[in-house]
C-alpha cells in the first residue's frame, strides 16, 4: 500500500515549471486500494488474515489506518529517512525482507501502479525477490485451493493465468469498486495493530537500498500550442473557418 | 562497470523492436558502439535479415517451438544469462503489458535500475542513458539517468519512428539453451475484438467526453471520423462510469499521436492531455468557456457539440471533395 501524492491536487510554479510537491496532499494510491478490496473480498470467500505492507520515509499513519478501517487486519510500516534516497529497486528489496521477516504468506495483491509515480515495476521486482509466480494487468481474480487463477489483459488479448500460491498478483482499476469504510469500522480500525520498523529492524544497511538511478529533473511539459479561438456569426461560419484551419495545417487533405 | 559495452533492444513483438532499432542505432553511432537485437520466439529465422536492415550489428536468435508464445520464466531467462555472459551497457525493452514487467524482473536479477515508459531517450556528457516519462498522474515529465548498468530503459509503441530500411551486413548469433520451467500456465486466450484498427495507430482520431449526452450520440463523432478517414476515441468516464466504451484515451488507457485529435465535450483533465500531448494539431469542442482542454488545444471551439460537430463534418467534406 503507497502513500502516493495526490496528482489531482498538485500546483505547478509557472515561473520554473517546478511542481509544488513539498505538502502536497497525500493518499492511498488507488490502484492499491482495489488491490486491498480483492484482499477483502477474498477473505469474505474464504477466511483468513489481511496483512499491509507499507513502505515510507514519511509519516503515513493515516493512509495505514484507512486500510485498517477497509478491512485488514494488521499494518505493517517500514518508516526510515534513507528510504528517500531509494528507488523501485530498493522499495522492492525492503518489502521482500519485511515479507520474509514477517513469514508465510498465500497471496500478495498489489497495484499495477502507482497514482504518481506510475512505473508498475514494484510489483514485478518483488516477485522476482520472493522467487514466487506473478501475474500483472489483473482484472479478476479468484483462489481454488492451492492455485489462484487470474485474468488479464494484454494489448490485442486476454489471457485466464493459473498460478500456484504463494503468487504475487497486480491489480487494475477495473477489478472491482472499493468499499467506503462505515463510521464502526473506523472506530474499531484504530484498535488494531500498526507495526512501524525501522531498516535496522531488517538488518538492511541505507547503502544497500542506494538508488539504481538518479532523477535529474521534475518539470511540468511544455505545451507549446496555438491556442486558437476559432468564432464567427454562426456555426456554419465557425465551422468552415475550422474546416479551413485543419486543411492548412497540412494533416489532412487531398491525396 | 566500465567493461559493459553495446545497447540492446528486445520486445516481444515485432513492430516494436523495429522502433526500439531506430532508436537504438541513433543512440549507437552517438556512443560509438554496437547495436544488437534479441529475436525470440519460434520459426522467426527469416526475419533475421529484416532486422540488421532495420539498423541491428547482431542478432542474438533463440528459435525454439516452445517460445511460440511469450512466456515469462522462458524469455527472462534467456535475456539475463545472455546479459550476464555480455555485459550490455543498454538494454531497450518494449513497454506492453508482459513486456514491462519482464524489463523489472530483469532489471532486479541483474542488481540494475529501470526506468519505464520512456516516451525520450538521449546520451549526456557523461555517456549515460537519460530516459524522460511522465509521471505525477501527467503533471510533469521526470528526466531520469542511471547510477549503474545494465541501464535498462522500458519503451512504449510508437514512441519512436519505424526506421527505414538499409542496404547493411551483420552477425547471427544461434543460440541453444535450456530454458527456465515456466511458474504461470495460461489456461485460456481469447482474443480481443476490436472491430478497427487499434487507436494508437490511427492518424486521426474524433473522441468524445462527458459533454455527450447518451450513448446513441456517438454517431455524431463516428460520422465526422468516417468523413476524415478516422476513428473515434474517448475519455475514461465514458468508461467506467457510463460503460458505453471498453477502452479509453488518457494516462492510464491508451496513450495516442495522431495528425489531428478531435476533442468533443472533453474538459481536459490532465490524465487526458497526458494521453493526446503527443498529437500533431489539437482541436477541442466545448461548450464551457474555461474548460482546460482550451489551454492545451491549437484550435478551439466554445460551443455545443451537437451543433459543431455535424457542421464540421459538412464544410470538412466540402474541402475535401
Amino acid at each position: 500500500m503507497k502513500q502516493a501524492v495526490d496528482v489531482s491536487q498538485l500546483k505547478v510554479d509557472p515561473a520554473t515549471r517546478q511542481l509544488v510537491t513539498a505538502g502536497a496532499p497525500k493518499k492511498m494510491s488507488d490502484f492499491d486500494k482495489n488491490a486491498l478490496e480483492e484482499a477483502i473480498r477474498t477473505k469474505e470467500k474464504l477466511g483468513g488474515e489481511i496483512i499491509t505492507l507499507t513502505v515510507s520515509s514519511e509519516d503515513a499513519k493515516a493512509v495505514l489506518r484507512e486500510g485498517l478501517a477497509l478491512g485488514a487486519d494488521k499494518a505493517y510500516w517500514l518508516n526510515d529517512p534513507a528510504l528517500q534516497g531509494t528507488d523501485t529497486w530498493g522499495t522492492a528489496y525492503v518489502l521482500a525482507e519485511m515479507v520474509k521477516k514477517i513469514g508465510e504468506f498465500d497471496l500478495i495483491l498489489c497495484g499495477d501502479s502507482s497514482l504518481d509515480s506510475f512505473s508498475g515495476l514494484v510489483g514485478p521486482r518483488l516477485s522476482e525477490m520472493l522467487n514466487v509466480p506473478q501475474i500483472t494487468s489483473v482484472g479478476k481474480v479468484t483462489v481454488e485451493g492451492d492455485a489462484v487463477i487470474a485474468e488479464r489483459s494484454l494489448e490485442d488479448a486476454s489471457e485466464t493465468v493459473k498460478a500456484k500460491m504463494p503468487a504475487l498478483i497486480s491489480v487494475t482499476r477495473e477489478i472491482n469498486q472499493p468499499r467506503i469504510p462505515s463510521l464502526m469500522m473506523i472506530m474499531k480500525a484504530s484498535k488494531k495493530e500498526i507495526v512501524a520498523w525501522s531498516l535496522k529492524d531488517l538488518n538492511v544497511t541505507a547503502e544497500k537500498i542506494g538508488s539504481r538511478t538518479e532523477i535529474i529533473s521534475v518539470l511540468a511539459p511544455k505545451m507549446d500550442r496555438k491556442k486558437i479561438k476559432v468564432t464567427g456569426e454562426s456555426v456554419q461560419e465557425i465551422a468552415g473557418k475550422l474546416a479551413k484551419a485543419i486543411i492548412q495545417e497540412g494533416v489532412i487533405g487531398r491525396k | 562497470m566500465s567493461e559493459n559495452k553495446g545497447i540492446w533492444v528486445f520486445s516481444e513483438s515485432y513492430d516494436l523492436i523495429l522502433e526500439l532499432l531506430g532508436k537504438g542505432r541513433e543512440l549507437a553511432d552517438k556512443t560509438k558502439t554496437e547495436l544488437s537485437a534479441i529475436l525470440i520466439g519460434n520459426n522467426v529465422q527469416d526475419k533475421v535479415a529484416d532486422l540488421i536492415k532495420y539498423g541491428a550489428d547482431k542478432v542474438y536468435i533463440v528459435d525454439n517451438p516452445s517460445l511460440e508464445r511469450f512466456q515469462a520464466e522462458a524469455y527472462l531467462g534467456i535475456l539475463s544469462n545472455l546479459a550476464v555472459a555480455h555485459h550490455p551497457e543498454i538494454i531497450l525493452i518494449g513497454s506492453t503489458r508482459n513486456g514491462k514487467p519482464l524489463a523489472a524482473r530483469l532489471a532486479t536479477r541483474l542488481d540494475a535500475g529501470c526506468v519505464p515508459d520512456c516516451a525520450r531517450l538521449s546520451i549526456d556528457e557523461n555517456g549515460r542513458l537519460v530516459g524522460e516519462r511522465i509521471t505525477y498522474g501527467g503533471n510533469a515529465f521526470a528526466r531520469i539517468t542511471f547510477k549503474s548498468k545494465p541501464q535498462i530503459a522500458t519503451v512504449p509503441a510508437r514512441a519512436f519512428d519505424k526506421p527505414e530500411k538499409k542496404d547493411r551486413t551483420g552477425q547471427t548469433v544461434k543460440l541453444d539453451l535450456q530454458f527456465e520451467s515456466p511458474k504461470t500456465e495460461v489456461i485460456g486466450r481469447k482474443p480481443l475484438t476490436t472491430s478497427n484498427v487499434r487507436i494508437e495507430e490511427a492518424d486521426y482520431i474524433v473522441s468524445g467526453g462527458r459533454g455527450l449526452e447518451k450513448k446513441d450520440d456517438i454517431v455524431l463523432l463516428e460520422d465526422l471520423a468516417k468523413a476524415i478517414g478516422g476513428q473515434v476515441g474517448c475519455t475514461r468516464p465514458l468508461v467506467e462510469d457510463r460503460k458505453w466504451f471498453t477502452d479509453w484515451i488518457g494516462l492510464s488507457g491508451h496513450k495516442v499521436k495522431p495528425k489531428l485529435y478531435i476533442a468533443c465535450g472533453i474538459s481536459g483533465v490532465i490524465q487526458h492531455v497526458a494521453g493526446i500531448r503527443d498529437s500533431k494539431i489539437i482541436v477541442a469542442i466545448n461548450k464551457d468557456p474555461e474548460a482546460p482542454i482550451f489551454e492545451i488545444a491549437d484550435y478551439g471551439v466554445v460551443g455545443n457539440l451537437y451543433e459543431v460537430v455535424p457542421a464540421l463534418k459538412e464544410e470538412l467534406k466540402k474541402l475535401l471533395q
